[in-house]
């Protein structure tokens, strides 16, 4: 029973400048399923469409991003919300933070840098329910944050007088008050310290396997995916190359992009030369016909560069979009 | 100085900040009782790792003489960098320490052709006389790290890769032929499938035009995979330092063993020991000022003298750690390295 459905998704930025149109193709024929208690993890390289996907599915459109084609659905009770057609008050007052909330990368943006923590706690939850006891709310808030390892005087602080991992980790305590069903988190740790990312990334984990939620990290770092995710999907200029548990994408990679993304990550330890694709990702205002990542590909044949490849179920769980898969020659 | 040939000589370096207004200030040692040379005869690549607010780039400023140290010495070829006073001295020490930065994009203007900063720094450091020339001297620095002019002329910084522009800046801090490069961060704004090609091109430049480099970062991954010696930072100090297959692949200080531990391995059969609980340390101010060790908070293997005195340089077979393990003040807890551990400095 999928938690979040996401069927043949694609969205575009459309800019006009002086009459000359320009459309991104961000987000091009994405499907996939979330389900309930996994974190799913979306992995990709800068400008893939990691973000533009996040902000669809988390009903955050506005031009010039548009939903071309495709749906979102989630499922709330009994019944599907259609998160491209949700109200802006059916979004605020049922879903978000209660239903589906998020841990973004800078969290001194989710935190109002004049205020005292305790105060973003507190905006929070009167959008869904009035405070009336002021004491026992902080009482409360006191008792979520130390269930995350958090010290009382958090709240009382302004953000700036924290560190950033603390940061991140009040991040995460906001992002928890109402036992959302699913958790977005978009490069919740890039700006972290090895050390303190460890730590955070525990917490996000913890937490999951307390409440059996879903949550969907998104990070470029495959060495992340690797230690935390369930299921791995991997995008590359917009669409899905590969997705598979993540013990399957690491230990049999198919998609050459997958292969090379994880053979080239350096390990300590080991000292062998590694090298780099040739050429750069594409630009997605005028992306490569067939298979877009037939430029850079060195196994690339004639049919990727006419015909987009389908995504394919190759075994449980695994699919691929590549035509040397499909036709059995890898 | 001159005797023993050194590129770098940093002694006793000690760099102090003062945080706040006039009435309370804090003092923060930000780079604490720093040594360490990099030797001309051989070029090398060494690796100044920690994470932020170690001191790295506070150390990598003293380097470029860009920040005089409150006490102790930088020589550069046997000079003292605070003693260069005369333009055309320091200029002739910034021909041979040239600098790569972070992030490419912030370090070329937007509204400039980024050839204009081959050519600008072709003629001020004297490598060719006229724009001809400078085109000449720009084409040779492009082709050694994989590109040409020809695909570089006209083009605007938004114009190029993260990966071609990174290594345009690296082109262009090898016009002036440098005997030193020093490279802060020059991969953290980099994409996965790009980030190998810059590493890559420093080895070449070690072997090929025998560049020493002076490589910042908080990538320990990227560290092992090109470095020949590497110094842990943490709080100003270097906590340890050596070869880096000794260093990384078996850690002597408990900070190097944790940050160690703390990479995530791309292999998802690491995950158990990766989970494991690990406590967070306390703010960052608290910890630089911390008497005695700056790791005693978070160490588990932490004494009563951790707390109370700096810890010593000590020398365990090819390395420097500071740590009291490591000297008579542990007793049983470095048994296996009692016989070869000997003070050098207190």
């Amino acid at each position: 029973m999928a938690l979040l459905n996401v069927k043949d998704l694609r969205a575009y930025y459309r800019t006009e400048i002086y009459g000359i149109s320009r459309t991104v193709h961000a987000v091009d024929g994405v499907s996939f399923e979330l389900y309930p208690n996994e974190i799913y993890g979306v992995a990709g390289e800068s400008s893939c469409g990691k973000t533009t996907l996040i902000k669809v599915i988390s009903g955050n459109l506005k031009p010039p991003l548009k939903v071309q084609s495709g749906s979102v659905n989630y499922k709330l009770g009994s019944y599907d919300v259609d998160m491209l057609q949700i109200s802006q008050d059916e979004m605020r007052n049922n879903i978000r933070w209660k239903e589906i909330s998020y841990v973004m990368q800078g969290s001194m943006s989710v935190l109002n840098p004049v205020r005292k923590v305790i105060k973003t706690f507190e905006d929070i939850v009167e959008t869904h329910q009035e405070i009336e006891d002021r004491k026992a709310f902080l009482g409360r808030m006191e008792a979520h944050i130390s269930r995350l390892g958090l010290p009382a005087e958090v709240l009382n602080a302004y953000p700036h007088q924290l560190s950033g991992g603390m940061r991140q980790r009040v991040a995460i305590a906001l992002a928890t008050i109402f036992h959302p069903r699913l958790i977005i988190a978009d490069e919740p740790t890039t700006a972290l310290d090895v050390v303190v990312q460890r730590g955070v990334l525990q917490l996000l984990k913890n937490i999951q396997a307390e409440t059996k939620n879903t949550v969907l990290l998104v990070t470029h770092d495959m060495a992340v995916h690797a230690n935390v995710a369930d299921r791995v999907m991997i995008m590359y200029a917009g669409r899905i190359m590969e997705e598979a548990p993540t013990e399957t994408i690491f230990r049999a990679p198919s998609h050459p992009y997958t292969q090379h993304l994880i053979n080239s990550l350096p390990m300590i330890g080991v000292r062998m030369n590694k090298t780099s694709l040739p050429g750069t990702p594409p630009n997605l205002a005028n992306p490569p016909s067939g298979c877009r990542f037939h430029p850079r590909c060195p196994l690339a044949i004639e049919k990727c560069r006419v015909e987009v490849p389908e995504l394919l179920v190759v075994e449980n769980q695994h699919r691929v979009a590549c035509h040397l898969v499909k036709e059995g020659t890898r | 100085m001159s005797a023993d040939r050194k590129l770098f000589d940093l002694q006793h370096a000690v760099v102090v900040f003062h945080i706040g207004g006039m009435l309370e200030s804090t003092r923060l040692i930000a780079v604490n009782d720093v040594s360490f040379s990099l030797s001309s005869e051989k070029p090398e690549i060494f690796t100044l790792a920690g994470e932020s607010g170690s001191g790295k780039t506070t150390v990598s400023r003293l380097l470029l003489g860009d920040l005089a140290p409150t006490s102790g010495k930088v020589y550069f070829e046997g000079r003292d960098l605070v003693e260069m006073h005369k333009p055309a001295e320091f200029k002739a020490f910034m021909k041979k320490v040239q600098p790569v930065f972070q992030n490419p994009f912030e370090t070329f203007s937007p509204l400039r052709r980024v050839e204009s900063y081959l050519f600008d720094t072709a003629l001020n450091f004297g490598m060719a006389r006229n724009r001809l020339e400078a085109a000449e001297v720009a084409d040779s620095a492009l082709q050694m790290v994989g590109l040409s002019l020809a695909e570089v002329s006209k083009r605007y910084p938004h114009e190029l890769s993260g990966g071609q522009i990174q290594r345009v800046s690296v082109a262009r801090a090898l016009i002036p032929q440098p005997e030193v490069i020093l490279a802060d961060e020059p991969v953290s704004m980099v994409d996965a499938s790009l980030r190998m090609e810059i590493v890559n091109l420093f080895r070449k430049l070690r072997d090929e035009q025998k560049v020493t480099v002076i490589y910042i970062t908080h990538d320990l991954a990227t560290a092992y995979y090109i470095s020949d010696r590497i110094a842990i930072m943490l709080r100003g100090f270097i906590v340890e330092s050596g070869p880096v297959e000794d260093v990384l692949d078996r850690p002597f200080h408990p900070y190097t063993k944790l940050l160690k531990e703390s990479v995530p391995e791309p292999a998802p059969k690491e995950r158990e020991s990766w989970a494991k609980h690990i406590s967070l340390g306390t703010t960052e101010v608290k910890e630089y000022g911390r008497v005695g060790c700056k790791f005693a908070g978070r160490c588990p293997q932490v004494m009563d003298i951790c707390r109370q005195v700096d810890p010593p340089d000590v020398q365990v077979e090819q390395r420097i750690v500071k740590c009291y393990l490591y000297t008579e003040h542990a007793g049983q807890a470095s048994k296996e390295n009692k016989h070869d551990s000997h003070q050098i400095s207190a």
